[in-house]
């Protein structure tokens, strides 16, 4: 594959389409600067900032934007909240969608025929297999992307965090408990 | 198409299993792939729904069993014969054997930043919407033989209209042509789980896609 996709991108260089250099630029940036962390900032200034959260649920593509994000990391973003009575999932069931900006790049099982096909049938049993059990009366909601929406969840603050600075409680927003797949770490368990 | 890509409900693919420590990239073509693709959306070669209708249209065995971004390099190369930017004899070749055709932009350094941006899909209308938060609409049952984003199962099945997002390009026509957005109002509809999957399936769980006006009628 390694040959095919050089010639591939030989021939379109050639062409003058794409400039062998920017392509170096996004990889980087895609390896060491977009990912989870982004989203961690955000669900962690919901938990500390209640006009923030607000604003968040109501609209997600603005509240975001008003961070001054350097791109438009928002645009069509959903977010939904967890709660006792509610867990949200997020899913592709027909290609990838993913939030991107928020989350960085998609994991394989996101990816994955299992997580595509099971996850609109049996939530509980792919949450089972991430480890995750919820309480039996728990509604759970799960989000099929198959348009340019994209959904941010927000996990539930973890108990025993009364008090802590936005940058702590960052460290606690792993990326499955953005898509719905886990839940926050506990403090003293930080991934 | 109803095709293989269009997973929702399958059984047999087994667990899901998570990569313990995954990188951004398990080889470096993948990240060449993935960036040739950021660069020529850019370009105007080709848009996101073209990009999927590629992959939708790979054979059945081949799609389930290759790799995500061996997805992407084939619906790739696709649309870069199809699109006429490049022939299959210069991808055999490994060289361009004729000038390339111009392009509405070109991603360079200098303009990288706009790599990472994602477009807005949302248009301006002033046809009303037909349908509003509350409503219980049906999923048309519909086939199309090109490209769609109604996953099938949910056609034919009652939901309830939960969110509103405006009016967004319709990708079943821009799938086949870059200046047909034909804007439609997008819904998110969710449904019981129950009227998906039968009277056993779990009563507390939902299930929502989002959804475009021309697949929906009243309830």
């Amino acid at each position: 594959m390694q040959l095919r996709v050089r010639a591939l991108e030989t021939v379109l260089a050639e062409k003058g389409y794409l400039d062998p250099a920017a392509l170096d630029q996004i990889i980087e940036a895609y390896e060491t600067k977009i990912g989870p962390h982004n989203g961690a900032r955000i669900v962690a200034k919901a938990w500390t900032d209640p006009a923030f959260k607000h604003r968040l649920l109501q609209d997600a593509t603005e509240a975001v934007r008003a961070l001054g994000h350097e791109s438009r990391v928002g645009d069509h973003l959903t977010a939904v909240e967890n709660t006792r009575e509610v867990h949200n999932i997020v899913v592709c069931t027909l290609c990838s969608c993913y939030p991107w900006e928020m989350l960085g790049l998609p994991p394989v099982w996101y990816k994955s025929a299992p997580y595509r096909s099971r996850t609109v049938k049996d939530p509980r049993g792919v949450l089972a297999d991430f480890g995750v059990t919820l309480p039996k009366d728990t509604e759970v909601r799960v989000w099929d992307s198959t348009a340019e929406t994209r959904y941010l969840v927000l996990p539930m603050r973890p108990g025993g965090t009364e008090g802590w600075s936005e940058e702590k409680l960052a460290e606690l927003v792993n990326r499955d408990s953005m898509i719905g797949t886990g839940l926050a770490s506990q403090p003293g368990k930080a991934s | 198409m109803d095709s293989v890509h269009d997973m929702g409900g399958m059984d047999g693919f087994g667990k899901v299993e998570k990569e313990p420590n995954e990188p951004a990239f398990h080889a470096p073509w993948e990240g060449r792939v993935l960036a040739m693709q950021r660069a020529m959306g850019y370009a105007g070669a080709w848009n996101t729904d073209m990009s999927r209708f590629a992959q939708e249209r790979l054979p059945p065995s081949v799609y389930l069993s290759i790799s995500y971004y061996k997805r992407w390099a084939l619906a790739m190369e696709m649309n870069v014969v199809e699109r006429g930017l490049a022939g299959a004899d210069e991808l055999a070749a490994g060289h361009a054997l004729r000038p390339g055709k111009p392009l509405k932009r070109k991603l360079t350094s200098e303009v990288i930043a706009n790599g990472f941006k994602r477009g807005s899909f949302a248009r301006d209308t002033n046809r009303p919407a037909l349908f509003k938060i509350g409503d219980r609409v049906r999923a048309k049952n519909i086939h199309p033989k090109t490209h769609t984003r109604l996953p099938r199962y949910v056609r034919g099945h009652v939901g309830e209209i939960v969110l509103l997002h405006g009016c967004h390009v319709f990708p079943d026509t821009v799938a086949l042509g870059m200046e047909n957005e034909d804007p439609q109002w997008l819904y998110t509809v969710r449904f019981d789980s129950r009227d998906l999957w039968g009277p056993d399936a779990d009563p507390t769980v939902r299930i929502s896609v989002d959804a475009f006006e021309p697949y929906l009628e009243r309830a």
